[in-house]
């Protein structure tokens, strides 16, 4: 079962990140101001592909995929004058918006709490511009991160994060007791958030 | 507000990851709406999963989905908020239909402790529920399962841990054994989710098993 596990870890390869960086900061400005279809078409085509790939991880057959990715992209469509870029990548806030389609189309739950806190900020935006700038400098240095932190811990994060598997299942899965999955699931954050201090 | 207790940093990964169940959700959720520290952190956690999708291998997406997504844009109004400021944490808020304390019909459990049963998805596990607490009440000492989340929403309670008052989250291990006093003046109340298919040991089994005989 490890071992199963460890190749799935493995497929999830954590690249560094791509030399050629479209700016999808700025397509989603242009889908939010002008309506622009081209621009969208561009976060389609970047993103829906791995989003299929995301909802099939949690079990999803190749054509429920497909309505998912359809109803994940015209979310994106819709809610583009929601994304604040200051806050986080446009990966983040595509992740976010499959991660709730998910929750509600998969698994059968209300991930309706998400969406309340969605514009928390707004009146008062708790962003100060320093930690602004190194916000969205720290997202290009996640994938970076990653890739340094010992495998066990992330191989947790694929589980949690691909594959949704929660905490107790990993537990049960890898035979190891919940408490131990929670200390590896610190440790990794606590070495993610040290490299990416690090790098700020 | 000073906050002093927050969410488990694996709490806060698995409610990022999405792996977190909806009772535990719905309460993190709520100490996230009143914490900026827990929100930075979130936000950070979920920047992981961006990387972590934009990272994940592409499998094809159909030319005729592709067509029909873009053919279907139109019929897709632009979503704006509205943000509505409140007390009331905003995931509470929507689940009390915008109902105070005053007006909810709480079901008294035992003297003293009354419950409001809040409602989950048909999918979701465990249970969410208002607890409200007299004040000057001692709990008899308990364990937690690892799987349940305590949010002061009014009044305190004091443990070994320290003071919990509003906007503080137990998020304790299996390992912390407490017996949980409830501050004199106001009454407690706090928001109560767990997983755990029972309550036996629970916060909330211990809590009536005095009185219910579990």
């Amino acid at each position: 079962m490890i071992a199963v596990l460890l190749r799935m870890a493995e497929k999830t390869h954590i690249a560094l990140p791509s030399a050629q960086q479209i700016d999808f900061a700025a397509l989603l400005f242009r889908v939010a101001r002008e309506r622009d279809r081209a621009a969208f078409a561009e976060i389609f085509d970047h993103f829906a592909p791995r989003v299929k790939s995301f909802m099939m991880r949690k079990g999803a057959s190749a054509e429920l995929a497909e309505d998912l990715v359809q109803e994940t992209m015209i979310a994106v469509w819709s809610k583009a004058a929601l994304y604040v870029p200051e806050r986080g990548a446009a990966s983040t806030w595509v992740f976010t918006i499959a991660r709730n389609l998910r929750i509600d189309r998969l698994r059968r739950e209300s991930a309706a709490h998400f969406t309340d806190l969605e514009d928390f900020d707004a009146p008062s935006d708790d962003v100060p511009g320093d930690e602004a700038m190194n916000r969205s400098q720290e997202d290009s240095h996640v994938a970076r991160a990653l890739a340094q932190i010992p495998p066990e811990q992330r191989e947790l994060l694929i589980l949690s994060y691909v594959d949704d598997v929660p905490q107790s299942m990993i537990a049960e899965r890898l035979n190891l007791p919940l408490g131990t999955v929670k200390s590896r699931m610190r440790l990794a954050y606590r070495r993610l958030r040290k490299l990416l201090e690090a790098v700020n | 507000m000073t906050i002093v207790h927050h969410l488990d940093e694996a709490t806060l990964l698995s409610y990022a990851a999405g792996t977190l169940g909806e009772a535990l959700s719905v309460a993190a959720a709520c100490h996230i709406s009143m914490c900026s520290q827990c929100r930075s952190a979130v936000r950070q956690a979920e920047a992981l999963g961006g990387e972590i999708l934009d990272d994940l291998e592409s499998t094809a997406v159909s030319n005729a989905r592709r067509a029909a997504t873009l053919a279907s844009l139109d019929d897709a109004p632009a979503v704006r908020l509205v943000f509505v400021k409140s007390d009331m944490p905003a995931p509470l808020q929507r689940l009390l239909q915008g109902q105070g304390f005053g007006q909810l019909r709480w079901r008294k459990k035992a003297p003293g402790v009354s419950v409001y049963e809040l409602p989950l998805s048909k999918g979701a596990k465990g249970s969410l529920k208002l607890l409200s607490i007299a004040s000057g009440m001692t709990m008899l000492e308990h364990g937690h399962g690892g799987e349940e989340l305590t949010l002061v929403l009014q009044g305190a309670f004091k443990d070994k841990t320290g003071r919990f008052a509003r906007g503080d989250i137990a998020d304790l291990d299996e390992e912390t054994e407490h017996c949980p006093v409830i501050e004199k003046g106001e009454t407690c109340i706090c928001l109560y989710a767990t997983e755990a298919p029972s309550h036996y040991k629970t916060l909330l089994g211990r809590l009536l098993q005095p009185f219910l005989k579990i």
